[in-house]
């Protein structure tokens, strides 16, 4: 699959553009390429790259990446595209609860595992003090569910502590 | 239960039927495929204690015995997905295949978008639209939390529906799960009937003829085009599709499904209806002690 970028130089928030391959490609400022979108989920988790070989990568406001299976033209100004991934454009990206939750289990790095009560606290938006002697910052947060690991959400470790990022309208008392 | 006296003379066993309509509705659910196989799901579920019993109908649909089936690590995951048992029959009928372009006209939430998402693995373009602004935030939670990649959303009135948007010009397919009376849902909703009037049913069958219209239009030759509502009045079901057979080239075929229904109508107080309406299926609530649907399965033809 190609990524074109049509369109002017400006970030235009009504829309989704696609992102371009690589960096050199680039017309928008800032913006980020498929290229690094797919290095970041490598180099962070150990996604393979393949693993989007079938998808999209779309930004529509600043920063806000989109991945998307499906057929469109871009730009394009509609709702919604597959669903939201990535946040960019700040010193640290983070991925998105729902994109833990669908490609999750395809991270071999910076995924950590709780226990049932701490999995719970977590779901339940709580911050917890917990030991991880991995990188810090954003981590794929996962559990044992029926006898396999199953990604719930992203956390942001930090100074010994495990920051749930679950939104309010996914976070659940279990 | 006053309006749906007017059913007496078409449904059979009209007591059982007004009997189930009385009986409140339990919990259903589908197992969302894009997240887990129905063996992982259920075992999540039996993990939590949480008991189900499985629909004989279709493998992907539980029926939980919790009074919360939101609050379970399946539901957390987006494994199960809370939908009514028959909501589950209009994407079943569609049969989309993976790769293929997929329109639901009026979609949101999107319990049948993600639904038809999952039936094509999540491969292909389902194009989920809805004219209410207020829903689609619904619908596109819904896609979010069950991952569905393959679906874009739109916000437009499905009556002038414009492609643009999309590099093609025709769908393979196109389920019009209309806006109607929804007295099929009475089981769920008890003051599903509290503004009923004949007058209402003629003015939703106005905009049903409409978006039914186009989405024959927008549906390449040879593709399907499924007409669901989730009431029982014929202006609103029978009606609607007599006037598709009648304006756009297009034809009812059967198809099939493992569940108790009776055909369509060929006559309605003294309106007659073609007599491939039969190949239609309306689902009363005695039927598998479930809501109402009326489900029927066209064919788009040569002009
Ligand atoms: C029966 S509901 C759809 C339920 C949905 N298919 C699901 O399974 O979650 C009908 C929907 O049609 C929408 N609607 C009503 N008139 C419409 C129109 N002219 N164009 C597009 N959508 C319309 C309503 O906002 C409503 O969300």
């Amino acid at each position: 699959m190609t990524d074109d970028e049509a369109g002017g130089t400006q970030n235009d928030g009504q829309r989704f553009d696609r992102l371009p391959t690589t960096a050199a490609e680039r017309t928008v400022e800032g913006r980020a390429s498929r290229r690094e979108v797919l290095e970041y989920f490598g180099d962070r988790f150990g996604i393979s790259p393949e693993t989007f070989d079938d998808y999209t990568f779309w930004e529509k406001g600043a920063g806000k990446i989109w991945i998307y299976a499906g057929e469109a033209s871009s730009p394009v100004e509609i709702e919604a595209i597959g669903m939201t991934c990535l946040r960019t454009r700040q010193e640290h990206w983070k991925p998105t609860t729902d994109f833990v939750q669908r490609f999750g289990r395809h991270a071999s790095e910076c995924v950590i595992e709780l226990e049932p009560e701490a999995a719970r606290r977590f779901v339940a938006g709580e911050d917890q003090e917990l030991e991880w002697d991995g990188d810090w910052g954003y981590l794929v947060v996962a559990h044992e569910l029926a006898g396999d690991l199953e990604p719930i959400g992203v956390g942001l470790y930090v100074h010994g502590e495990l920051r749930s990022m679950v939104p309010k309208g996914r976070q659940r008392v279990l | 239960m006053e309006p749906l006296e007017r059913y007496r003379p078409i449904v059979d066993e009209f007591e059982s039927f007004l009997a189930a309509c009385e009986r409140p509705l339990g919990n259903a659910v589908r197992v969302n495929t894009i997240k887990a196989s129905v063996e992982r799901a259920t075992a999540a579920l039996e993990d939590e204690g949480v008991e189900f019993e499985r629909a004989s109908w279709n493998p992907r649909v539980l029926r939980l015995e919790t009074d919360s089936p939101g609050s379970t690590w399946s539901s957390v995951h987006g494994f199960t997905h809370g939908q009514e048992e028959v909501s589950a029959v209009p994407p079943i009928v569609l049969d989309p295949q993976p790769g293929e372009r997929v329109w639901d006209c009026c979609g949101a939430p999107g319990g049948k978008a993600t639904q038809i998402a999952a039936l094509m693995d999540d491969r292909g373009t389902v194009v989920a639209n809805d004219n209410n602004l207020g829903r689609i935030s619904a619908l596109r939670f819904n896609a979010e939390r069950l991952g569905a990649t393959s679906l874009a959303v739109t916000n437009a009135d499905a009556r002038n529906y414009s492609l643009k948007p999309f590099p093609f010009d025709a769908f393979d397919r196109t389920l019009v799960d209309a806006p109607c009376s929804c007295e099929g849902t009475i089981r769920k909703n008890p003051d599903a009937l509290d503004d009923w009037s004949e007058g209402h049913l003629h003015s939703v069958a106005g905009i049903q003829k409409g978006i039914l219209r186009r989405a024959i239009q927008t549906t390449r030759e040879g593709g399907t085009v499924v007409y669901s509502t989730c009431t029982f009045a014929p202006e609103e079901n029978e009606a609607v599709v007599q006037h598709a057979i009648e304006n756009e080239p297009c034809r009812v075929v059967d198809f099939d499904l493992d569940l108790e229904y009776a055909p369509g109508l060929r006559e309605w107080n003294g309106e007659t209806f073609d007599p491939t309406l039969e190949r239609a299926a309306r689902i009363y609530p005695h039927h598998n002690d479930t809501g109402g649907f009326f489900v029927a399965k066209l064919e788009v033809t040569a002009e």
